[in-house]
């Protein structure tokens, strides 16, 4: 299977989705030059019509986004770093969540939203958050976060082609991460997730830039005679509770690693649904690998101490298994 | 003082006092279902601003899209929205427009335009700035309007959608209904400047009217159409007026004693009435008389009961929708 790097993966899901419908259109902050590199080039192949540079006016950037997709076009927004999703947030959490159920169901909103999140950059607390809990607490929008360039570009073509608002998370200063990737017009349906990696000891529910880590855990695991599972839900919403708890079930510990501060995290939800729908499996506690309640700080070791890392992973798998 | 050029639309004149008198004859009996306890929230009422809506919308094609704001039942129905459904919605039934899952704040009917009335403030500014750029690049000549009030124009994206809207050319008009208040606060105590100039700013053709008065908000409305509709970008109309009611009804209750303005302005702009007004036009013009008047009072009259009976009638809303409409073809 042909091998590409995950934002050219991106690249490519956006450029085959603009070519199958003319609806889909994208605007945002240097979309045309992009200084992300996940729409580099899509202006020379379709035109300023089709995607184009916004001032930098995020409040009015989420809402625009409601409008032209409730006129009848297919919007890609992008929204640079997930901190800005802030800034245009009450567009996000007053329309483009609310107003399918609002107006009785009349309201489409067929919006993509991409947005980097994370740290490990030194780029400040200002453009590192994971702001994914925010968006899943809305209730209304699906929330999307790619792990590998298959996932990333299949996610993507569902999200386009889908009539709900979804955000689609990618990983930041990953986009040079080599997988293959099927050739073709192939998607990946939300809420499915994906095992990344078969286990019997352990299950780690890795999200997005946490599954590269979890794999390598799992491998170190392997040495020390402890056989991980690593699950990658892939979408928080929709969440494929059925495979976590089936996971968690065939092996009976759980660690939840995920790059959101702990408090009210994805992984403080997937640890109670675990503990709510597979307690009896359990042979101990559901543990948490989260950004502790502080903002990134911005000098590399410190910023470093703060992220869940593969050492880390182990560590935590290798202290449940040996308790339980 | 305009910059827009005027055209009268003289023939509309009948047809849109019976849209203001039935706004009106609405909006008198949900303040009266709201004071004996009939409906299930608050209502926010348009009495005194029948015109800017009517006047806008006679201007306007069905395909064309409208924002509204808090204050909405009047947008609605200026626009072609059904009086039955909207009072079946804001009663809380199932055969509300919005199935009753909006309620007052967020009647919408996107098969006629109306993107819906909203319950943030300023909301609709980057709504139909987004709406009137899906438009134009679907060059389908479809228009934009955004309704929004004095208040609104303190919220930042009137600015940035401004700016937006000028730089693309796109055909969206901003009509800013000053009608005084900011909820309860006047005009005066949290607006500086006068609002069309920030407009000005942007290069927007402006116009600012008396919007007590139906004829000059529909020439308004009509210039800025046509220049919409030939690629010449959007307008900003303030059409002055005044909102006679409060911020909402039973605020009274909430507002202890209170006061924010006096019963003699209220009073003076009462004699401002933009349907009397109205009427003393058609009968001038020989386009009616008082028998005719009256024969449109009773059809409006008739019509306000009989969505009322509707509503009364119609069943409760379906509680178990809910988990169906977050998503399309998803459950929450």
């Amino acid at each position: 299977m042909p091998r590409q790097r995950y934002l050219q993966a991106i690249t490519d899901g956006l450029a085959e989705e603009m070519s199958r419908d003319p609806k889909v259109i994208i605007f945002g902050e240097d979309v045309e030059a992009s200084v992300m590199g996940d729409t580099r080039g899509l202006v020379d192949k379709f035109g300023r019509d089709r995607i184009r540079n916004t001032p930098i006016s995020e409040a009015s950037l989420t809402g625009m986004a409601v409008g032209a997709a409730a006129a009848g076009h297919r919007v890609v927004l992008q929204m640079l770093f997930s901190n800005f999703i802030y800034t245009g947030f009450d567009a996000i959490a007053n329309q483009m969540a609310k107003l399918r159920l609002m107006s009785g169901g009349q309201a489409r909103m067929p919006i993509t939203v991409l947005a980097s999140y994370g740290g490990g950059g030194s780029i400040g607390a200002q453009h590192s958050d994971s702001g994914y809990p925010a968006l899943m607490n809305l209730g209304g929008l699906n929330v999307i976060l790619p792990a590998t360039p298959a996932d990333a570009k299949g996610l993507l073509k569902t999200a386009i082609r889908g009539n709900n608002p979804s955000f689609f998370l990618e990983a930041i200063g990953r986009g040079g991460e080599m997988g293959e990737v099927p050739p073709g017009d192939v998607t990946v349906p939300f809420g499915k997730a994906s095992i990344a990696r078969e286990g019997r000891d352990v299950t780690i529910v890795a999200i997005g830039s946490m599954v590269k880590f979890a794999l390598q855990a799992a491998k170190e695991l392997e040495g020390r005679g402890i056989s991980a599972e690593v699950v990658d839900p892939r979408t928080l919403v929709p969440l494929d509770e059925d495979s976590l708890c089936s996971s968690v079930q065939k092996t009976g510990r759980a660690v939840v690693v995920d790059e959101a501060r702990d408090r009210c995290s994805a992984a403080s939800h997937i640890a109670a649904i675990l503990v709510d729908k597979a307690f009896t499996s359990l042979k101990g506690p559901v543990k948490r690998l989260t950004v502790p309640n502080v903002c990134l700080p911005y000098a590399p070791a410190a910023e470093r101490r703060m992220i869940p890392s593969a050492a880390q992973i182990v560590e935590a798998c290798a202290a449940l298994v040996k308790k339980t | 003082m305009s910059e827009i050029e005027p055209k009268c639309p003289d023939a509309q004149l009948l047809s849109m006092y019976e849209r203001m008198l039935l706004i009106r004859r609405t909006e008198e009996r949900l303040k009266a279902d709201a004071a004996a306890g009939n409906l299930p929230g608050g209502v926010h009422l348009y009495i005194g601003q029948e015109a800017v809506a009517v006047g806008i919308c006679s201007a306007l094609a069905e395909s064309d899209m409208i924002t509204s704001t808090h204050r909405g039942h009047g947008h609605f129905l200026a626009k072609g929205g059904d009086l039955n459904q909207m009072i079946a919605e804001i009663w809380g039934k199932r055969t509300g427009i919005c199935k009753g899952m909006g309620g007052s704040m967020h009647v919408a009917d996107f098969s006629k335009g109306i993107l819906g009335a909203n319950g943030i403030v300023g909301a609709g500014f980057a709504i139909a700035t987004g709406a009137a750029y899906s438009a134009k690049l679907s060059n389908d000549h479809r228009v934009a309007v955004v309704f929004f009030g004095d208040g609104a124009s303190n919220q930042g994206v009137f600015m940035e959608t401004l700016n937006i809207s000028s730089l693309w050319k796109l055909p969206v008009i901003f009509v800013c209904e000053h009608n005084g208040f900011s909820e309860f606060s006047p005009a005066s105590t949290v607006t500086s400047g006068e609002i069309a100039d920030r407009a000005r700013a942007f290069k927007i053709p402006t116009t600012v009217i008396d919007g007590n008065d139906v004829v000059a908000v529909a020439e308004a409305a009509t210039a800025a159409v046509r220049l919409a509709r030939s690629g010449g970008g959007p307008s900003f109309i303030e059409a002055k007026t005044y909102r006679i009611q409060g911020h909402f009804e039973a605020e009274s209750l909430f507002l202890a004693g209170s006061k924010y303005r006096e019963e003699e302005e209220i009073e003076s702009w009462r004699k401002r009435d933009p349907i009397e007004k109205l009427a003393a036009t058609l009968v001038e013009r020989g386009l009616t008389d008082h028998v005719g008047i009256e024969g449109i009072e009773a059809r409006v009259r008739d019509r306000v009961t009989q969505a009322v009976q509707f509503a009364e009638q119609s069943e409760d809303a379906d509680t178990e929708l809910a988990f169906d409409l977050m998503f399309e073809g998803q459950k929450a």
